[in-house]
């Protein structure tokens, strides 16, 4: 934030950015001093933007056409689907727009764990992103249940359920919840304002979690401070800007195929099956991105401890950057937790897998290990590794090669010397 | 660069497999080469019109159509009859009206703004007419079920006689496609069991054929125009994208980094 002496050139733009000092805002955001060696994980943040404003304009859309109510919402969806000009185009962009949306935030969240971003200065950003996510989640699974389709409505009734395991109070509040004693139509209306509310919080949100970054600055690839501007950086305009836009033109390639070509692959046959609360489908199972938190939750016997499992496992990102112990961020330099790392992707991966199998038998039992596995990661390995590690050295500058002079470096070779 | 293509294949590959991994235990179906598949995958006009006449001769009499409007059949992307054909298709069913100025429900021939005309008046009475089942509307029937138009096109072959060791209730049929093998509708396709006027001779696997493709344009009245859109949303962002790396390249260029 070093721009604050910026001054418009004319008289008019002057005596207007005096008055409301948006040319500044301007003029930071294009000179914002960026790390050149960003690579192409870091251009998810673009894109995530442009997932939450394709979402938001094409559920306004949507929103116009659609008819919050049990009778109506499923027919009021085929209406979109058949009659309403584009309305499949629209719906097909918001329906895999939030498959895109969780495929980006997965990329993010694990692009931030594998560089460290999450440590000291960012803890903030880090914290705002993880309430973005739950955020997210929270959209995405009331998003679900408006079309009203057997997924919808059972996805709902199981999801909705889970707060009766909360002692004394359970039952109250999943009443509560529901306006009524079963998934009906008050529950529909209530998730469509909410899923109509959240992404704007989400927008709120996401300009702190940028202002918060704007404070710092990026993180990089080798994950140390560098100095702003200097060699080490580039303006935001044009060379991030250019970088971010051919990434999410790649992204965008990916998201169309998915519209036009397979638009129904992500989601699940039952759900143009419209709700009928007598029929109960063989298996409720949520979204695929929804997958890893349902296999924790199932994999718990006891229902209290499914959903406190569950929560936790999302919450425990929050104090992530306490739990990780390395002064080091990238794990460029951490051999050992590079390691961890692919393992704690793989985990998720496989939690995923069987979080869409029936909770039993082999599933049932690699899904307890995965569990374990995820806590293990978080509370046991990501502590002690920060001690224990034998770090690589780490450059002074991102143009500069490994000097000896290095802080890092010379912190790295104490701890060697402990460790021997 | 590359690795970042290779994991976004990955987590694709595992996405899409994650929602097939359910049919996965299943027989394996029946396979035909549809028309609509494909980048460029249209509908066959001919097979649609003998489609509709294959539902409106055998499945109308107890699978409603709720969505559909005669309007569609004449409509662009779907099985274009003629509008003449159309109004006379529509006309070829009574439509209950009203209330009139005297206050009476009254019948009328169909128009081309009609909702396809229901075989039961609710659901009640199409689950008595059933013993007890209730023939699922069929306006999205093949997006509703896990194996699509595959499934489809399987269970109207599927029939045979119960192995010996499966027993069947009264009004229950034996179907190798079927999830748990047990169907309440009876065959309702057999050889010749319609008359093709276009001269196509009615085997079962092309009626089979005909009206399950009739069934997935029912359920994506727009398919043609998604592929065709596609199509060109596709080139255009490869055309663009590339412009935009050269671009990036030279801008770039003044840095002494790698993009």
């Amino acid at each position: 934030m070093s721009d604050h002496d910026y001054r418009p050139k004319s008289k008019v733009g002057q005596w207007f950015n005096d008055r409301l000092p948006l040319l500044t805002l301007a003029n930071h955001l294009t000179d914002y001093p960026t790390p050149k060696n960003l690579n192409y994980w870091w251009t998810f943040g673009g894109i995530l933007t442009f997932c939450l404003i394709t979402q938001i304009v094409t559920g306004l859309t949507l929103a116009m056409h659609y008819i919050a109510h049990a009778d109506m919402a499923f027919e009021s969806v085929e209406h979109i689907m058949r009659d309403v000009n584009y309305g499949w185009l629209i719906r097909y962009i918001h329906a895999n727009g939030a498959s895109m949306f969780f495929l980006a935030v997965y990329i993010h969240i694990f692009r931030s764990l594998f560089y460290g971003s999450y440590k000291s200065p960012r803890e903030i950003i880090w914290i705002l992103g993880i309430i973005i996510y739950l955020l997210m989640m929270a959209a995405a699974f009331m998003g679900y249940v408006l079309p009203w389709g057997q997924m919808s409505f059972w996805g709902a009734t199981v999801i909705t359920n889970l707060f009766s395991a909360i002692p004394l109070v359970g039952e109250g509040i999943v009443t509560w919840l529901w306006g009524g004693y079963s998934v009906d139509n008050p529950t529909l209306t209530r998730f469509f304002t909410l899923h109509y509310l959240i992404p704007f919080l989400i927008l709120g949100l996401v300009v702190l979690h940028i202002w918060a970054l704007h404070v710092p600055g990026n993180n990089n690839p080798v994950g140390i401070d560098i100095k702003k501007p200097s060699k080490d950086t580039v303006p935001f305009h044009p060379y991030i800007v250019i970088k971010d836009g051919f990434a999410l033109l790649m992204f965008m390639i990916v998201f169309a195929f998915f519209v036009f070509y397979a638009p129904n692959i992500l989601g699940h046959a039952d759900n143009y099956i419209e709700a009928n609360p007598m029929v109960t489908p063989a298996h409720i199972v949520p979204e695929w991105y929804l997958l890893p938190f349902y296999a924790i939750l199932r994999s718990v016997p006891d229902k209290l401890l499914g959903v406190v499992a569950m929560l936790s496992a999302i919450l425990i990102l929050a104090v992530l950057p306490w739990l990780d112990t390395s002064k080091i961020r990238s794990a460029v330099f951490r051999p050992l937790y590079k390691q961890f790392y692919w393992i704690l992707v793989a985990d998720v991966l496989i939690l995923g897998y069987v979080g869409a199998m029936p909770a039993e038998g082999l599933y049932l039992l690699i899904a307890r290990v995965a569990t374990a596995y995820y806590f293990l990661h978080f509370l046991v390995i990501l502590p002690v590794l920060g001690f224990k590690e034998k770090t690589l050295p780490v450059p002074l500058s991102i143009t500069e090669p490994v000097l000896g002079g290095s802080p890092n470096l010379a912190a790295a070779r104490n701890k060697e010397s402990k460790i021997e | 660069m590359k690795s970042l293509f290779k994991l976004l294949s990955i987590i694709i590959i595992i996405i899409a497999s994650n929602s097939y991994s359910f049919a996965a235990e299943k027989v394996e179906y029946l396979k035909t080469d549809w028309s609509f598949k494909g980048l460029f995958g249209k509908f066959d006009r001919a097979s649609l019109q003998r489609g509709y006449q294959v539902y409106t001769e055998v499945c109308a009499s107890c699978h409603s159509m709720k969505y559909l409007s005669y309007r569609n059949l004449a409509e662009p992307g779907g099985p274009e009859f003629s509008e003449v054909q159309a109004k006379a298709i529509a006309a070829s069913f009574e439509v209950t009206d009203g209330p009139n100025s005297d206050g009476e429900m009254f019948t009328r021939p169909g128009k081309l703004s009609d909702k396809f005309v229901m075989p039961y008046d609710n659901v009640k009475a199409a689950q008595a007419a059933n013993g007890g089942a209730y023939p699922p509307d069929m306006s999205v029937l093949v997006k509703a079920r896990g194996g699509g138009v595959d499934y489809i096109y399987s269970l109207l072959q599927g029939y045979e006689e119960a192995p010996s060791n499966v027993s069947l209730d009264d009004g229950v049929y034996y179907n190798k496609y079927m999830y748990g093998n047990k169907i309440r509708m009876a065959a309702p396709l057999s050889d010749g069991l319609v008359e093709y006027g276009d001269g196509t001779n009615a085997t079962l696997e092309q009626m089979s054929k005909d009206v399950t493709t009739f069934l997935m344009w029912s359920a994506e009245p727009h398919l043609e125009a998604r592929h065709q859109m596609g199509f060109k949303a596709i080139v255009y962002l490869i055309i663009l994208t590339v412009l935009v790396y050269f671009s990036m390249k030279k801008i770039w260029s003044r840095v002494k980094s790698e993009v």
